[in-house]
């Protein structure tokens, strides 16, 4: 990260020099980085997603549907009822399933920044083929992140539905869900995108559910936070998903507070901090 | 005879082992293929091949892509069964014996398949444990393996490291790594740079030297000429012509080539004038070419004529020109 | 030319003639199969280990405590045994955490690496050239992942025990093994589905989707399968992770259960074992010519 920021001055000149566009790109915002092309980008994911598996694009929200009903129903007989954001007494199904579309909004951003990114990467080369023409780092890597909201934000609709569908959408101001977990599908994408530039196999994207599964099991997901110890709370506190995980059940009882605005600020600094480190090591990969 | 010790121009070593091929008290020839068909479906791979192959030989399968050398590989390598006809490696059916046919071969496909997972010396020590031999012995064999194939610095590298000619090399040893007789190669050299090329060829020719069996297919003509003892030309799945390189040169082409550009617009129209020079005249898109057994005196008859063309070329004739002959078509496309 | 003055010389002989290697691929192929696939293993043998012992232990965490805490005050009924018994919720979960490690850990050794040995990597066809048979292959995998199962279970095992989630100990550790066996019973059609693939469409990620994860969620898994309704309760009778974890429960805390449906879950984990298996040798023997 730190990396990203301090080169960050150097740029414009040098890689004037570099780009394929010479001319007017150094003289502009962002120099060679940005070539103000993410739609070509995009227009390409979109067809070759569509083309080729729009099948499992479509699914991809099933999966939380699953655990909402299994874990809601089955679970929820069990439990009866927790206590609200809002401090009132609420179903087990109603606690879950904004923490739920959280969940949702991570996995499927991070399965497209890492899986999907590293595939291009390094086997289909596809990135080393767009930078050998006039697009820069920047509009690849907003580009693919375009698409993965695109995906998550169609994923989170469809949840919304659902949740409506058992009753558990209580007010118009709950919709502002769907825009919230793209907020956090964009954090988790651009984050996941920095990161998977620095692997080289395969093996090492397994490192990412090592550590997925503790923050989706522990991330106050499906029990309060306050079972664990000071200490571990604040660990957990630290990590992105409790914070999406909170905006969205906040949004849904519609308990606002300045916490609210807290957990957005936490995304706009990862989106940030994402973005600039991929954008540099697109850069440094591509453009030697 | 072999063509291809004329052609050898490096310093051929002695190797120390001379060998008595062949499975003890097997007399017969190493493979016998008769009538040897494969059909995919409608279509026919390979239709109706008869060949047989003496231990120590060098044979060679010349064809273009698609003409069935490969699938006629993997049944002698007892990975495909054949649809019909007869096939004996060592005296043994692959249909029946497919594991101790295999015990006998040593087999280079033509798509590289290392291990990837594994590091380079890994992948030899791994696969010698498919034939059940013994650690005491894998391991110096490694080595040796290693040296032979000029990677003993890249023992403990990543396959996926290696250039392309590397690890056309490792799979060679690979294949080595179980001491066989006999040596299956599906084009060897396909894609390499050509230093990577001659380093293989030397390699393999060591091979032969030490009585090892090679059974090749190539797409290319001085790679035949520099390996086989003898070969079968191969087209859509059957044998056009089968001999030694310089026997298939001396019945099917004159002794030597003049090839003559006028430019892809006047070859056709220029070929009728040239009528009467040399033995024949062969007229492809790009180049017009000339058969006789005096080139230089064929090429004066052409200026004689008053035709100038672009450029001009005498060489002694190849394998490609046999190719041309027999097929109409050019072996390279 | 960059020709090297030193010559190689291949002076080392075989120990076996052609015919001893034969015979001995025809007895023991599957054995070195298995012994390559685990050598391969510990190239990302890390990932193996932290998995192993990284999973039991978030698992246990959050759902054997964190959950229960919520559970376990939710519901003045703990958990039936069904004899007259109730366990805690800890308990209760603790099979099926196996179960589903065992599952997890098949599903991942059973689809990329089994479809790529055919397209990518293509590591099937090195092997396939050496003296050993196609179906040699197949049980050599199922060897290997037997021991990558064992592995991954008895550490599991080993974090129940540290959590006092085991149950009865005399009996508790058969759990390991019908854990194992859930895990084949799983993994061993999926693997011949894998090697039946040609292109990849992303049909991995629609087993995912579709058949694991229902399987996890509806199997018993987190509740005992009848507080679902009916309609979807038979999710978890097909469901090879049910079976296995009813098992588990019966050995952990002697889950009372008629001795039939005891044999129907053992009978069923085999049948599907045992399917997948000699599926699975077929559609290599297709694929692999021979």
């Amino acid at each position: 990260m730190s990396t990203g920021q301090r080169s960050g001055g150097t740029l414009s000149a040098q890689d004037a020099v570099d780009s394929n566009s010479p001319g007017q790109a150094g003289s502009r915002f962002l120099g060679s980085l940005y070539a103000r092309n993410i739609r070509a980008v995009f227009a390409r994911g979109l067809k070759a997603t569509w083309g080729t598996n729009w099948s499992i694009m479509i699914s991809g929200f099933v999966e939380p549907v699953l655990y909402l009903i299994a874990m809601g129903i089955g679970l929820g007989a069990l439990i009866g009822t927790v206590t609200g954001p809002g401090g009132e007494q609420i179903s087990y199904a109603a606690y879950i399933a904004p923490a739920l579309l959280a969940v949702s909004a991570m996995n499927g951003a991070v399965y497209d920044s890492t899986m999907n990114v590293f595939f291009k990467l390094n086997y289909a080369k596809l990135y080393e083929g767009m930078l050998a023409t006039s697009l820069g780092p920047l509009d690849v890597a907003l580009g693919e992140i375009l698409l993965a909201l695109l995906r998550g934000a169609m994923y989170a609709t469809g949840f919304t539905a659902v949740m409506a569908a058992m009753g558990l959408v209580t007010s118009p101001v709950a919709l502002l869900m769907i825009p919230a977990a793209v907020v956090v599908a964009f954090g988790f994408a651009s984050f996941g995108m920095a990161i998977t530039s620095y692997m080289k196999t395969f093996q090492q994207l397994d490192w990412v559910n090592f550590v997925m599964l503790p923050m989706f099991l522990f991330s106050a997901t499906f029990y309060p936070l306050s079972v664990y110890p000071q200490a571990v709370q604040w660990i957990i506190q630290a990590l992105p998903l409790w914070h999406g995980v909170e905006m969205l059940r906040q949004i849904s009882a519609g308990a606002f507070s300045i916490a609210t605005a807290g957990h957005l600020l936490y995304f706009v600094v990862m989106i940030a901090i994402g973005l600039i480190v991929t954008t540099r090591r697109l850069e440094a990969l591509f453009q030697k | 005879m072999s063509p291809g010790t004329l052609h050898y121009d490096c310093r051929v070593p002695q190797i120390t082992t001379s060998k008595t091929p062949a499975v003890r008290g097997f007399q017969g020839p190493v493979i016998a293929a008769s009538n040897l068909t494969k059909s995919y479906g409608d279509f026919t791979a390979v239709d109706g091949i008869s060949f047989e192959v003496p231990a120590g030989e060098s044979f060679g399968l010349l064809g273009p892509n698609g003409a069935g050398k490969s699938t006629t590989m993997k049944m002698i390598g007892g990975v495909s069964r054949r649809t019909s006809g007869d096939l004996a490696i060592m005296g043994l059916d692959p249909n029946t014996n497919g594991p101790e046919v295999r015990a006998h071969l040593g087999v280079v496909p033509q798509q590289d398949n290392l291990d990837e997972e594994l590091r380079v010396r890994d992948n030899l020590l791994a696969y010698g444990r498919y034939f059940g031999l013994p650690k005491s012995y894998l391991q110096p064999k490694a080595d040796e393996l290693l040296e032979f194939a000029q990677l003993t610095d890249k023992a403990k590298a990543r396959v996926d490291d290696l250039s392309g000619g590397m690890k056309r090399r490792l799979t060679i040893a690979r294949s080595l790594i179980s001491d066989p007789q006999i040596l299956l190669l599906d084009e060897p050299t396909t894609g390499l740079d050509p230093q990577a090329r001659h380093i293989l060829w030397d390699r393999l020719f060591r091979l032969k030297e030490a009585g090892v069996t090679l059974i090749l297919t190539t797409h290319y003509m001085d790679e035949a000429e520099q390996l086989c003892d003898r070969l079968i030309v191969v087209d859509k799945g059957t044998i056009m012509a089968e001999g030694s390189p310089s026997a298939l040169i001396r019945t099917h082409s004159s002794r030597e080539v003049v090839e003559l550009r006028f430019g892809s617009e006047r070859n056709t129209t220029v070929a009728a004038e040239l009528e009467g020079i040399g033995e024949r005249i062969e007229t492809l898109p790009d180049r017009v070419l000339i058969y006789a057994n005096d080139g230089e005196a064929a090429l004066e008859a052409v200026s004689a004529r008053g035709l100038r063309p672009i450029t001009s070329l005498v060489r002694r004739s190849s394998l490609e020109d046999v190719f041309l002959r027999l097929t109409g078509r050019s072996l390279v496309d | 030319m960059t020709e090297q003055r030193t010559h190689a010389v291949l002076g080392l002989r075989s120990p076996l003639t052609p015919e001893q290697t034969a015979s001995r691929a025809r007895r023991f192929g599957a054995v070195y199969y298995a012994e390559h696939w685990l050598r391969r293993m510990r190239g990302y043998g890390v990932t193996v280990l932290v998995t192993a012992v990284g999973t039991p232990l978030v698992y246990l965490f959050g759902m054997g405590i964190g959950l229960a805490s919520l559970v376990d005050t939710g519901t003045n009924a703990a958990f039936e045994t069904g004899n007259g018994n109730s366990v805690s919720y800890l308990m209760f979960v603790a099979p099926a955490l196996l179960a589903t490690a065992a599952i997890m850990v098949s599903s991942e050794e059973n689809t990329y690496t089994v479809m790529s040995g055919f397209k990518w990597r293509r590591t099937y066809y090195g092997p396939n050239a050496s003296p050993l048979s196609s179906g040699q292959l197949v049980d050599g995998h199922v060897l290997g992942l037997g021991v990558r199962l064992l592995i991954t279970c008895g550490a599991y095992f080993a974090f129940l025990l540290l959590f006092g989630a085991a149950g009865n100990p005399a009996t508790a550790w058969l759990m390991i093994f019908t854990a194992i066996l859930g895990g084949l019973a799983f993994g061993l059609p999926l693997m011949a589905y894998s090697a039946s693939i040609t292109e990849d469409r992303g049909q991995f990620a629609m087993v995912q989707r579709f058949i694991v994860m229902p399987l996890f969620l509806f199997s018993g898994t987190f509740f005992p399968l009848d507080t679902l309704p009916m309609i979807i309760r038979w999710i978890g009778w097909i469901s090879p992770l049910w079976h296995a974890t009813e098992l588990g429960r019966l050995f952990s805390y002697g889950l009372a259960e008629p001795a039939a449906l005891t044999v129907v879950h053992v009978a069923y984990l085999l049948v599907l074992a045992a399917g997948g298996w000699l599926l699975a040798r077929r559609t290599f023997t297709r694929r692999l010519g021979k």
